[in-house]
């Protein structure tokens, strides 16, 4: 883990590398702490450590994709959840196995990588169609046009007619609601010499690894685990340097012109459609392979996985950072993960196992009851028992309070200027000392 | 010379643009014609029965009132605070929710402790069957509750503009959606704390209807009430938009804010008053949605918005009228696929409409009129 995130570290400027590291650094000493007092033992905190860790880099990741269509060129996409379905599914149909074991869904055999540029290419081009309206529409029709795609996408796998069908002789299905399995997440192989059943046998480093982690207490699961999202992680370095390096090139610096006046840009020789197209094809591919690599090692995906609400989730992430701001993508995927999906239910177990608030009532009116006997017990438990609720409504409740209040999200104004030289280098040599500041705002 | 280039160019490129929209238009019109030809010859070959055809029709009418109902208020918004509200589904599930409870409170009051009264059986121990709650074993009841879903979500609406939308109305149109995703979310999970997040059954007993003559079909009390009330809402709001002052001043600002201030207009007792109406006619579209399928569900409304943007959309923002015939198109075109579409793809067909309706004519049927 820390090796990998020192590689990414190294090739990003000091400051962002450390800011990136500290929220990690902070999230992490905050759950061990959270996790100490719950009493988990070292298998434990090593498996909570490595869920935050994995949903940070997940949401990272297409928190990243969202900020080159929304944060670079300002167009709103809030079919995220749809692309990556469209991204898991593809590549879940081209690998499946042409005769699988009763209950699978049959699919073309295809190999793993195959699978994964299909389903990048196949989110792209249904970005491309989803584009299409984008040139000629405002901000918030494409809003409207991309979560209606989404819900279509998610409506097309749910449905039966599409359970198991063939083209040209070749059986293959999406399984309906019940949803089609994934291939063995490669990372098995490392460890095991068949990936699809660990109980065959380990390999040289299967043995020296599991050996080694077998004397701190760690199982194989876990290592497996932590495996995987270290991968997740190099993931996310590539995808920052991908769009660090687009932001950069000319192309970037056309999109960021588009994003602060469409007509100038324009006026500049720029064909500005073909621009957008391209970029919003891009940004889907990335949303297709963030949900392969997310959804796609789950063994099994169905449409439920794909609610509109993963987006919302997507968008928080992106605004908590800042978005406009690689780095603070990367930032508020792992703050989003952390503090709001799942720090409430650590605090609800904290609570449960420290204060003895008897069985919880079953309905909320009961809770209220209880109130009137001035105990205030009845209504915690039932708060605590139903804490799956109130995080979403916490959720909305930071949405709305950013937007309102931190409309640049908790870094400040990030964005990254549309200038190909850096301005503020050039304001220091001028002698206009310029504090900490490493963006100059060019509005 | 190069400006000369740049002109060829750009008639090149506005020629071309020309000849990709036309066909598109073209294209739409021959689906409709093939289709309406194909129902035809359906009807006349016996592979569809007049009488399902007729069960299409009317539950596609029925659909679309309360769609449109529902879509006046967001048009209305959309049009004179210029975003489009993410939170107005659940503004309707709020208003079904706080009318529902009213009703069930008042109609099973003595039977069933109010507790259990109030959470509506989503969680509790009312239960559809002993409470037994519709409009012709107790009308009182549910008058009394449709007044309340009617004003329960005008302060809700008010609340949340003052809370939320206000203090952004300078903002652009994207900062205020994306507060309104924020405010659909807490408010859909308030619901979901508070009740449960079950789908049980409403009403209860049994519910007289009226054959019609000659197609076969039946319709029951509570369709005729849905029905009766929203076009007695819509007639409403078209009277007060067409002749009062309030109707002029609303257009006035949706044209141009600024321009409507400075001519004195006081636009902040304008915004509340479409809030009112609009946030009026949503609850009432909750509860009469919810006397009609007699089903509630903390989400219902959200899985509703994008039928009533798609509605809104295919009618033209800011077109009450619009909203009302798009409501109307939406419903019908999301039952009349039946006909040639499994049903897991309804929901599908009607996001198409909208979707080709944005491409063929972005500004919608009655575009270019503003709330009015």
């Amino acid at each position: 883990m820390s090796s990998a995130t020192e590689r990414v570290a190294a090739r990003l400027p000091d400051n962002d590398a450390v800011l990136i590291l500290g929220v990690l650094f902070g999230l992490y000493v905050g759950f061990t702490v959270l996790g100490m007092a719950l009493g988990l033992d070292i298998a434990g905190l090593a498996s909570t450590l490595q869920r935050i860790t994995f949903f940070a880099a997940v949401y990272a990741l297409l928190a990243l994709a969202l900020n080159l269509q929304w944060g670079y060129a300002g167009l709103l996409n809030i079919g995220v959840a749809g692309f990556m379905a469209v991204g898991v599914y593809t590549m879940a149909m081209l690998t499946a196995p042409a005769s699988p074991a009763a209950g699978g869904v049959p699919g073309l055999g295809l190999p793993l990588w195959v699978g994964v540029v299909g389903g990048m290419v196949a989110a792209a081009l249904v970005g491309a169609l989803a584009a299409l309206p984008a040139l000629r529409l405002k901000a918030d029709y494409l809003a409207i046009v991309t979560l209606g795609l989404s819900e279509i996408i998610r409506l097309t796998y749910n449905s039966t007619t599409f359970q198991t069908f063939s083209i040209a002789g070749a059986d293959l299905g999406t399984g309906a609601s019940q949803g089609i399995q994934t291939p063995t997440n490669p990372v098995m192989a490392l460890y095991y010499t068949t990936p699809s059943s660990p109980a065959a046998g380990k390999t040289g480093l299967g043995e020296a690894v599991f050996g080694f982690f077998k004397t701190l207490g760690l199982d194989e699961p876990v290592v497996v685990d932590w495996t995987y999202t270290i991968v997740l992680v190099i993931f996310v370095g590539l995808f920052y340097l991908l769009l660090t390096r687009v932001g950069n090139s000319p192309f970037g610096r056309v999109l960021k012109a588009i994003r602060e006046d469409e007509l100038v840009a324009s006026s500049l020789g720029k064909n500005t459609n073909r621009f957008k197209i391209k970029t919003f094809m891009l940004g889907c591919a990335l949303m297709g392979l963030g949900g392969i690599l997310w959804q796609g090692s789950q063994q099994l995906v169905n449409p439920a996985l794909f609610l509109p609400i993963i987006t919302f989730y997507v968008f928080i992430a992106l605004i908590i950072g800042g978005s406009g701001s690689n780095t603070g993508s990367v930032i508020g995927g792992a703050l989003f993960a952390g503090l709001l999906f799942e720090g409430p239910t650590f605090v609800r177990r904290l609570v449960q196992q420290t204060v003895d608030l008897g069985g919880a009532p079953n309905t909320f009116t009961d809770a209220i009851a209880a109130l009137g006997s001035l105990d205030v017990g009845p209504l915690l438990a039932y708060t605590l028992a139903d804490v799956s609720s109130l995080r979403f409504v916490l959720v909305g409740v930071v949405l709305v309070y950013l937007v309102q209040n931190r409309p640049d999200g908790l870094l400040g104004h990030r964005k990254e200027t549309a200038a190909a030289v850096s301005l503020a280098r050039e304001r220091t040599a001028a002698g206009q000392a310029d504090g900490g500041e490493t963006e100059v705002d060019d509005e | 010379m190069c400006t000369h280039i740049m002109g060829i160019a750009e008639t090149y490129s506005r020629g071309r643009s020309v000849v990709a929209e036309r066909p598109l238009t073209l294209l739409v019109a021959v689906v409709c014609v093939l289709l309406a030809v194909d129902l035809v010859s359906k009807l006349l070959g016996g592979s569809l029965s007049v009488l399902s055809l007729a069960v299409f029709l009317k539950d596609g009418l029925i659909l679309g009132l309360v769609i449109g109902l529902a879509g006046v208020g967001l048009s209305m918004t959309y049009s004179i605070l210029g975003f489009p509200n993410f939170a107005h589904g659940d503004y309707i599930s709020s208003g079904a929710f706080a009318g529902w409870a009213t009703t069930y409170v008042i109609a099973g009051f003595g039977t069933v402790s109010v507790g259990d009264l109030l959470l509506l059986g989503v969680s509790g121990d009312a239960s559809a069957g002993s409470v037994g709650v519709s409009v012709v074993s107790t009308p009182l009841a549910v008058v009394a509750g449709l007044v309340m879903a009617v004003v329960f979500t005008i302060a809700l609406t008010l609340l949340i503009d003052r809370l939320v939308y206000k203090p952004m109305r300078d903002q652009e149109g994207i900062s205020l959606l994306i507060a309104s995703v924020g405010v659909a979310l807490a408010l859909r999970y308030l619901i979901a704390f508070v009740f449960g997040t079950s789908r049980p059954g409403i009403t209860g007993g049994s519910i007289p209807g009226i054959a019609v003559p000659g197609v076969g079909i039946r319709i029951n009390a509570h369709e005729a009430t849905l029905a009766i009330c929203a076009i007695g809402l819509l007639v409403g709001v078209h009277v007060v938009l067409q002749y009062t002052k309030l109707g002029t001043a609303m257009r006035a600002m949706a044209d141009n804010r600024d321009l409507a201030r400075v001519t004195g207009i006081p636009t902040e007792r304008v915004v509340r008053a479409t809030w009112v109406i609009g946030g009026g006619l949503t609850g009432a579209a909750g509860y009469l949605i919810t006397l009609e399928t007699g089903t509630i569900a903390f989400d219902f409304g959200w899985v509703l918005l994008l039928l009533i943007f798609a509605a809104v959309i295919l009618g033209g923002i800011g077109s009450v009228y619009g909203a009302m015939f798009g409501g109307l198109l939406i419903g019908l075109a999301s039952t009349v696929s039946l006909v040639w579409i499994p049903s897991d793809f309804t929901t599908v067909a009607a996001f198409l409409v909208m979707i080709f309706m944005l491409l063929v004519k972005p500004s919608g049927l009655f575009g270019g009129v503003t709330t009015a």
